[in-house]
């Protein structure tokens, strides 16, 4: 078992944050890297990429949205409690370079990932403008660690509930016109944040890496589910990813295949929402 | 006393059939489908064994076992003696008892079959196994005294296993990795539970634990640890991770939801038991019509996967014809048996699907006929202009072979590599281009059989094992 030693309920409890001990993992990890977790015997192999680590102790931390069946199971998960297998570091890491000037840009959940890429690239000697957003002032995660990652921090919530109102696309716009010397884009996010996020950076032809999150399975590069089109080229996001030239890639088909278990994922949330707390579920039994 | 083949005076005891689920019922459920002998059904098999001097079945062994002697023991009721004999050479006597090859290897030599039906020498193995684990006494075979070495197995499938058997019984201490959360490798994640219960694999799986291995799971060797750190730790290291790379049609409309490799297929049914969604939480589309595109014993697999997931019509379609069809002829007649539909002579053109919900609604295919055989000696399929017709499916499964996996060749420099990427190896030892590092199974043959694993298994540990007490 892979304990967790640290939980944090963030976003009104919509979004969950572990500390997992996984030493092995946590030695070997570096930024833009995944793991693969699994709750228990009946569960499902999910990929989250890490948001932080700690080698010296031996922990990783994954920052997740409660958003079916199998990330409610991970949301009981308490601390002493832990995950039955974890897997990883998986993927390619992030090409941490000098750039010069870069901006990462994070939606959502999407801003757990991508705080160790701009932690990184910050460390590497660029000056790194971030930008994070939410739908609102409650829902946004990890201000502080993204604001101690970055140069310049910009905040942007839906309803304007602080920061800017907008969308992070505004202020990602904002800084390319204001600062012609930006080398290179970091968005991660849902994937229409990320496609107009795209949209913006290939008006000012700046390079712009994207972290995917399509469905997976083993994680190996070994069953093809999570194979995504980039180039006009099938890649799997597990092995030749999870990141890509966002000006690449094939949006409307990775919308669509993540639909691919809409039907099965409400069957599978519904019952376990319905018996949760029952005493009939894998996770009250 | 052994006898002759010419002098057979007592009556002909016809080849024991094996009980099995009627396929009528047996197409809807994941229950094995052979029930596997009663102790007299084999000790009367047995007995149709002649003891040959010079025994052929023991040649077409990749790992060969003492077959008549085990035969001998069941034949007088020794069940345990048997297994002992087994153990010898096979520490997965369950396994390959249900998915080897026999008709071309051991059973295929066997000097009964010249006039009569061979005996039936998987069955009995799998009988002497089955014995064991259900009602024999807990027993371990006799190991070598402890030599201190340690060997490192990456890869919990059927050539690690066996090298890890092998190395066991010879005193050497053995530590595998396994990047699935679970050991058995294809034997878990790819044959299906009605051909190779899970339950089985994980017992043979804790045989080699109670022998003294360590088995690490969740291990992708490569990202968590690479071969160069292991060989910082353990004096040797065997690479069976297996080909693990799917191969696509590359044809268009491939991204369709609904559209599978049979890796993918397989792993989602069996590791993940998706059939049994949502007791078990990981989905997969239960298709009411299914097309599996390949002929092998994989393609097999899936497509009888299929009609135990609810399919309507399970097609396989193929683009040679019925002669030749690749898979072993016992899984076409289950596969027939059970309402799998043959389209051959078809070659799949593109994907249609509903471009609004992604899903996948038919495959257009063009029909074929045989032209002059090609290099692998088969007659060449060619196709017919203007053939093209429509076939309705909702799920397709690709299982046209697999390439190899680079997840762990990338990582691991000195190790020499094929064209098509797998592991150059010595055909007779495993040994790689790298020191202190051996390779077998399908990373280094591209996608074989079990039991051929298993033979690449042998002949490393063998290797190894001169290595640790010899030096090179």
């Amino acid at each position: 078992m892979f304990e967790i030693v640290e939980r944090q309920e963030l976003a009104q409890g919509t979004i969950i944050s572990n500390w997992i001990k996984a030493p092995k993992i946590a030695a070997k990890a570096k930024p833009g890297q995944f793991v693969i977790l699994r709750a228990n015997e009946t569960g499902e192999r999910i990929p989250l990429t890490m948001a932080d680590t700690d080698p010296a102790k031996g922990l990783i931390n994954i920052i997740y949205m409660v958003v079916g069946k199998s990330t409610a199971l991970f949301k009981t998960l308490k601390v002493g409690q832990g995950y039955l297998d974890v897997i990883g570091p998986l993927g390619q890491p992030t090409h941490l370079e000098k750039v010069g000037k870069v901006i990462c840009v994070g939606g959502g959940t999407g801003v757990a990932v991508l705080h160790p890429i701009t932690r990184g690239l910050k460390q590497v000697g660029n000056y790194v403008y971030g930008v994070i957003g939410a739908r609102s002032k409650d829902l946004l995660i990890m201000e502080d660690r993204m604001k101690a990652a970055s140069n310049e921090l910009m905040i942007c919530t839906d309803d304007g509930t602080y920061g800017h109102k907008g969308f992070v696309t505004d202020k990602l716009r904002e800084t390319l016109q204001k600062d012609k010397d930006i080398k290179l884009a970091v968005c991660i996010g849902p994937v229409p944040m990320m496609k107009f996020c795209c949209k913006v950076t290939e008006e000012f032809g700046v390079k712009t890496l994207v972290s995917l999150n399509p469905i997976m399975v083993d994680g190996t590069g070994m069953c093809g589910c999570c194979r995504v089109k980039v180039a006009d080229k099938m890649q799997f996001a597990c092995v030749d990813g999870p990141e890509f030239d966002g000006h690449q890639v094939d949006w409307d088909e990775l919308n669509l295949r993540l639909r691919s278990y809409m039907v099965e994922e409400k069957v599978s949330y519904d019952q376990f929402k319905e018996c949760h707390g029952g005493g009939k579920c894998s996770c009250c039994s | 006393m052994t006898e002759e083949v010419k002098a057979p005076k007592k009556e002909k005891i016809p080849r024991q059939k094996m009980p099995e689920q009627p396929a009528t019922e047996r197409r809807r459920n994941f229950q094995e489908v052979p029930y596997g002998y009663t102790p007299e059904l084999a000790m009367h098999e047995a007995e149709r064994c002649i003891q040959c001097k010079d025994p052929r079945c023991r040649q077409g062994c990749p790992v060969e076992i003492e077959i008549p002697a085990f035969i001998k023991c069941l034949k007088e009721g020794d069940f345990e003696g048997a297994i002992r004999k087994i153990w010898e050479k096979n520490s997965l006597p369950a396994v390959c008892g249900r998915v080897c090859p026999q008709e071309v290897q051991c059973e295929g030599m066997c000097i009964l079959g010249k006039k009569d039906a061979p005996v039936a020498i998987g069955n009995l193995e799998r009988f002497a196994a089955d014995y064991q684990r259900e009602k024999g006494k807990q027993i371990l075979p006799p190991k070598a005294p402890a030599t201190g070495k340690k060997v490192a197995v990456v890869g919990a499938g059927p050539s690690g296993l066996t090298v890890a058997g092998d190395l066991l019984l010879k005193g050497h201490e053995v530590h595998i990795f396994e990047a699935l959360h679970g050991p058995g490798g294809v034997l878990l994640y790819g044959i299906p539970e009605f051909r190779l219960p899970k339950a089985i694999v994980a017992q043979e799986c804790n045989f080699l634990e109670r022998m003294g291995a360590k088995i690490e799971v969740n291990s992708v060797i490569g990202r968590s640890e690479t071969v160069d750190e292991l060989l910082e730790k353990f004096d040797a290291i065997f690479l069976g991770v297996g080909a693990g790379l799917p191969v696509f049609l590359k044809i268009p409309g491939e991204h369709f939801i609904g559209v599978y490799s049979a890796n993918e297929y397989l792993t989602r049914s069996n590791l993940m038991k998706a059939y049994s969604f949502p007791e078990y939480d990981t989905p997969i589309v239960k298709g009411k019509n299914v097309a599996t595109f390949g002929g092998g014993n994989v393609a097999m697999d899936c497509a009888r996967t299929a009609l135990r997931l609810g399919a309507d019509h399970s097609y396989i379609i193929y683009r040679r014809s019925m002669a030749e069809l690749p898979a072993r002829t016992a899984e076409v007649h289950h596969a027939e048996e059970e309402g799998v539909e043959f389209l051959l002579l078809n070659n799949p053109v593109r994907f249609l699907g509903d471009e609004a919900t992604g899903r996948l609604t038919g495959v257009e295919v063009l029909k074929m006929e045989l032209g002059e055989p090609d290099a692998s000696g088969r007659r060449r399929p060619v196709p017919i202009a203007g053939s093209e017709y429509t076939v309705d499916i909702d799920t397709a499964v690709i299982a046209i072979g697999s390439g190899s996996n680079p997840l762990l060749t990338k990582s691991t420099p000195g190790l020499a590599l094929n064209k098509w990427g797998y592991i150059v190896a010595d055909p007779k030892t495993g040994k790689t281009m790298k020191p202190r590092v051996w390779a077998g199974g399908d990373i280094v043959t591209g996608s074989a059989t079990v039991i051929l694993a298993m033979g690449a298994g042998r002949m490393a540990s063998n290797s190894i094992h001169d290595y640790l007490t010899m030096g090179w």
